[in-house]
Formats: structure tokens, sequence, C-alpha cells
């Protein structure tokens, strides 16, 4: 049983491991495009709202609390415990993907979808830095879209992983001897809650210094 | 060896350093960094205060302080092979157009 368990986690800490290389070159991107548009990438940065970005990163963090109590209820056996902390996880996330939807549809009203045509930087609003081009603050916002969306893909799929554990948890499939998915699909949910430790003050805050903007 | 149960304490204790994280990332991104110590700090403020929270979310939350050595050699070479991606896309990048005659 105790080998069992261990393959099991570093199955899932292998598939980490791809997922690591898989946001990492969105994270490398971002690294060169920034580095080559410095100014550019503040400019954008500091049109989103860091409010949000803020408050989104303490839901994330509460919710990994909230799954790793689950994992811990599940380890000792109380199942209606552990039951209503996979639910507040859930919930947790959902209302992560809610205020991104806001965040979402607050650019679709600004123009700022970086599709051809449908870009359109408010240069009278906000104008930019010398030597910045409209193209370069648009890569910024590919670059926004791209990573927030692949992190949200993943939301919406843990979330699916945690209506699958409720089913089985009310079903009283885990015990003390036997939860391994809830312990593997916890080490899931606490990645992607690291990946938006690091989007978080890459994308909302790199140029908030500069003191322009919000 | 058997599975490993961290206490309740230790996650609320996790919890609260992560919280304290995000609030000093808050902080510290608006403080003009740059200007006081040199180019970039802000950067590396933010980027060290992150890399600190993620090691807490690995160790305590994923149980890696816990894991078996197998499981820290994943881990690692995880991160160990996306430092490799950075340095070398970055090393290219960074000297184009230093050998005459070539741009980038």
């Amino acid at each position: 049983m105790e080998q069992q368990r261990e393959a099991g986690s570093i199955g899932m800490w292998v598939f980490l491991a791809q997922e690591i290389m898989f946001f990492g070159g969105l994270f490398m991107a971002y690294l060169l495009y920034r580095f080559k548009y410095p100014m550019a990438f503040a400019a954008g940065s500091n049109h989103l709202d860091w409010h949000l970005g803020a408050f989104n990163t303490v839901v994330l963090i509460v919710s990994s609390l909230t799954m790793a109590l689950a994992v811990y209820y599940a380890q000792v056996g109380v199942r209606k415990l552990q039951i209503v902390f996979l639910v507040l996880t859930m919930i947790l996330g959902t209302v992560f993907l809610g205020v991104k939807a806001v965040e979402y549809h607050e650019k679709y009203v600004d123009h700022l979808i970086p599709v051809a045509g449908m870009f359109d930087w408010d240069e009278k609003a906000s104008p930019l830095p010398p030597n910045t081009t409209e193209q370069q603050v648009q890569m910024f916002y590919w670059i926004y879209f791209a990573m927030t969306g692949l992190h949200a893909l993943h939301m919406i799929i843990g979330i699916g992983i945690l209506a699958w554990l409720v089913y089985h948890a009310w079903r009283g499939r885990y015990s003390p001897e036997y939860h391994a998915p809830v312990e593997i699909s916890g080490l899931y949910w606490h990645f992607v809650d690291i990946v938006w430790i690091f989007l978080f003050p890459l994308l909302y805050l790199l140029g908030r210094h500069f003191g322009e903007g919000h | 060896m058997s599975e490993h149960i961290v206490s309740k304490k230790i996650y609320f204790v996790i919890f609260g350093a992560l919280m304290v994280g995000t609030a000093l990332t808050v902080a510290a991104a608006f403080q003009d960094l740059d200007h006081v110590l040199f180019t970039g700090a802000n950067t590396v403020v933010a980027l060290t205060i992150a890399v600190i929270k993620a090691t807490l979310v690995v160790l305590y939350f994923m149980h890696v302080r816990y894991s078996t050595r197998l499981t820290w050699v994943i881990v690692i070479a995880g991160f160990f092979w996306l430092a490799i991606l950075f340095a070398l896309t970055m090393a290219d990048y960074m000297s184009r157009g230093e050998i005459r005659g070539t741009t980038g």
C-alpha cells in the first residue's frame, strides 16, 4: 500500500514537472519581450486592475489552505469535514474564475483584446512612454491573455476534479488507508496556485513604481 | 515508513506566511526600489518573495518536505530544466549583435 501511495504522488510530480515546462515556455516569452520592451510592458501592466489581481491572489491562497485541510481530513478519516473543505475549495476556485471573467470583460470594453482589429490603445487617456509603440503594448496583452488563459483553463479542470472527489467522498470512497486521489489532486491544485503566485507580481505589479496609471 | 500527516497548525502558519508575503509583494511594488537600490531591484524583490512563497507551498502544502528522495529529485529536476530554458535562451538573445555581422 505504502509503495502504491508513493508511486501515485511521484507520478503526479512527473506530470507537474512537465507542467512547469508548459507554463515555462510562456514565462520565457514574457521574460524575453519584457527584456526587449520594458516600458511598453509597464504601461500595459499599469492598465490592469491590481486590486482584482491581489484579491484573486488571496482567494487562491485561501483555497490552497482549504485544499490542504481537505487532504488532512481525508488522512484522519473525517468524511464530513473532508467534503466541507472540498466544496469550499470549489467555491473559492469559482470566485477566482468569476473575477477573472470580470477582468476579461473590462479588457474587452477597453479594446485591449490583442487581436487584429480589436486592439486599440487609448493614446489620449494613457499616453505611451517615449520610444514605445502600440504593437509593443499589444504584445504585453498577448502574453497576459495567454498566461492567465492557460492558468484559468487549469482552474476549470481543477474544479472538475474537485467535483469528482466530492462525489466519491460523499459515497465514502476515501479512508485513512486509501485517499490517494485526494492527495494527488491536492498536488495539482497547489501547483496551479504556485503559477498564480508568480503571475500576480509579473503581470499586475511590474510597473507600479513608475507611478503612472491607477 | 507510514504516511506523514502534517498538522493543522503547520498549515495555518504557512497560510499566514503566504498572506504576509502577498502584502509585502504589493507594498514593495509601489516603492521605487529601482531608484533607491539598483535598476531592476523591484523585480528582484518581487521574484524573491514569490520564490519563497512557492517554496513554502511545495514543502508543506505539497508535503515534499516529508517525501522520499526520489520525489525531491523530480521536483528539483523540473525547476532545474526551467532554469536551463531561461539561461540558454537569454544567453542567445542578449549576446546577439556582439559578434560583428550578426544581428538579432
